[in-house]
């Protein structure tokens, strides 16, 4: 496999926490991965790392075969934070014209990226009048602008109807299919299926990473949710 | 630095404020609010007004820069955008010049407007050239503007960042001259002020006032007001960071 994302040994503290004791893995290029845990598992965190974003006490995170944080992976990696970071206090697309003008993209990018994510009817609309998940919807816009090799996305789908979140996914598998790397995460986990790789976090640490046929087969159950609880027990 | 970027963000911000027109109307209208009650409080011919007034000139602008880059600021870091902006191709600089840049501009009508009515109007006086006043009230605004960058970074909440106002701005007021000329100041105190931005602001505005702008003094408060803004400019890169715990 070809890794677009190599982390060795990656080490995380915040205040007292240790957040991530040393973490190590790879996610294949082109391919779409699901990063699941439950809450506090230290997801937010380790797309943190990945995107640069993150202080890290040591170990080494390698994306698109440069150093997390280098400048130059900057054009190259589209970020979607948890919590919708977009401007309340602007349209949706005065949001997206000025993301794609600090990123040098021409203005049909923003027509593209809004039909993306079915937001073209709210363009002219006030981001802090629209919903939670339409927020989040502009929010994955903005990441989507620069046609980026590698989508770091933080819970890309919550508070999505189950139509919105079925249209989401079918375009990430788009984007890979196109070249593009995602790192999703989530805690839904229906949405699991949809990923090929599944990275399970707790407590920092890996508790799995795998297709999610050989998860089943590993555990020996068929819903998603009945294999992470019984991978949960297991670890325990 | 970029060009694109800078102007980017200062049209971001721009459009921000537009989407807040009761904010720009207290932004204009409260300094003229009182610049009319001093000229109606003291008299048009009194002493008192013709003193405070130029300076005051000055001194809006940079009070309510201070204030509304402070909090737009914050809100940028608070609000994720900032976290975001990072993980994007820009240097540090563009949104600190973009910031700069805009409310520069909101500067030039705020302190025109307060300028045309305190001179023309109220019957203030000023000896030296009266756009020169305007120029020194925008310089005084990026002054003030690139401050609240800066202090924007030590505030957790928008409370913390208002009661920055009162205390990094009211003992440079205090302390400018304004109230007590220099020359009559306690030693420590005349040293304090020496050391703070707005003396120098003050002092030109003081000596644009007065026609003493030959005085080679006027030419080092300008280059002290011009240092303040690049060292402030350079405290608030440094406050910007792009790995956070």
């Amino acid at each position: 496999m070809r890794a677009a994302i190599k982390v060795v040994d990656l080490r995380v503290v915040r205040g007292d926490a240790i957040v991530l004791p040393g973490l190590s893995c790879e996610v294949e290029a082109g391919s779409v991965t699901g990063l699941l845990g439950p809450s506090g598992s230290g997801k937010s965190t380790f797309m943190r790392a990945i995107v640069g974003v993150q202080k890290v006490v040591s170990g080494s995170v390698e994306v698109l075969g440069r150093p997390a944080g280098s400048a130059d992976l900057r054009s190259r990696i589209g970020y979607m934070t948890q919590a919708p970071s977009v401007y309340g206090d602007l349209s949706v697309g005065e949001n997206l014209v000025f993301f794609a003008r600090v990123l040098d993209e021409p203005g049909a990018a923003v027509d593209r990226v809004l039909a993306e994510v079915s937001m073209e009817e709210f363009r002219g609309q006030l981001v802090r009048r629209l919903s939670g998940g339409e927020r989040a919807r502009v929010s994955l816009a903005a990441a989507l602008l620069a046609e980026p090799d590698l989508l770091v996305l933080d819970e890309p789908t919550v508070g999505l109807d189950p139509v919105l979140r079925r249209d989401l996914w079918d375009l990430f598998h788009a984007l890979a299919e196109r070249g593009t790397t995602l790192l999703v995460s989530s805690h839904v986990m229906d949405e699991a299926d949809r990923c090929q790789a599944l990275l399970i976090l707790r407590e920092g640490a890996l508790l799995a990473h795998a297709t999610p046929t050989d998860l089943r087969r590993r555990t020996g159950r068929d819903g998603l949710d009945d294999v992470f609880l019984s991978l949960i027990e297991e670890d325990a | 630095m970029s060009v694109r970027i800078t102007t980017a963000v200062a049209l971001r911000v721009l459009s921000q404020l537009r989407r807040d027109p009761r904010t720009i109307a207290l932004i204009v209208g409260v300094p003229c609010v009182l610049m009319v009650l001093l000229q109606q409080l003291f008299g048009r011919h009194s002493a008192v007004f013709q003193h405070v007034g130029t300076p005051l000139l000055g001194l809006f602008p940079f009070i309510t820069m201070f204030l509304v880059t402070s909090i737009t600021m914050l809100r940028e870091r608070t609000s994720g955008t900032l976290e975001r902006l990072m993980t994007m191709p820009l240097h540090k600089i563009d949104i600190l010049a973009g910031y700069a840049v805009a409310f520069g501009l909101v500067a030039v009508v705020q302190a025109t407007v307060v300028s045309l009515l305190a001179l023309g109007l109220l019957g203030l006086d000023v000896a030296g050239p009266n756009w020169l006043v305007v120029v020194l009230a925008v310089a005084n605004a990026v002054l003030g503007s690139t401050l609240g960058l800066f202090v924007s970074a030590f505030a957790e909440t928008e409370f913390q960042a208002v009661q920055f106002m009162p205390a990094l701005v009211f003992p440079q007021i205090l302390l400018c001259g304004l109230f007590v000329a220099r020359d009559q100041m306690a030693a420590w105190l005349r040293a304090i002020s020496y050391a703070l931005p707005l003396t120098y602001a003050y002092d030109a505005l003081a000596r644009t006032a007065a026609n003493e702008i030959d005085d080679a003094w006027f030419a080092v408060d300008c280059l002290v007001v011009i240092a303040s803004i690049a060292l402030a400019i350079a405290l608030g890169a440094a406050t910007l960071r792009r790995r956070t715990a």
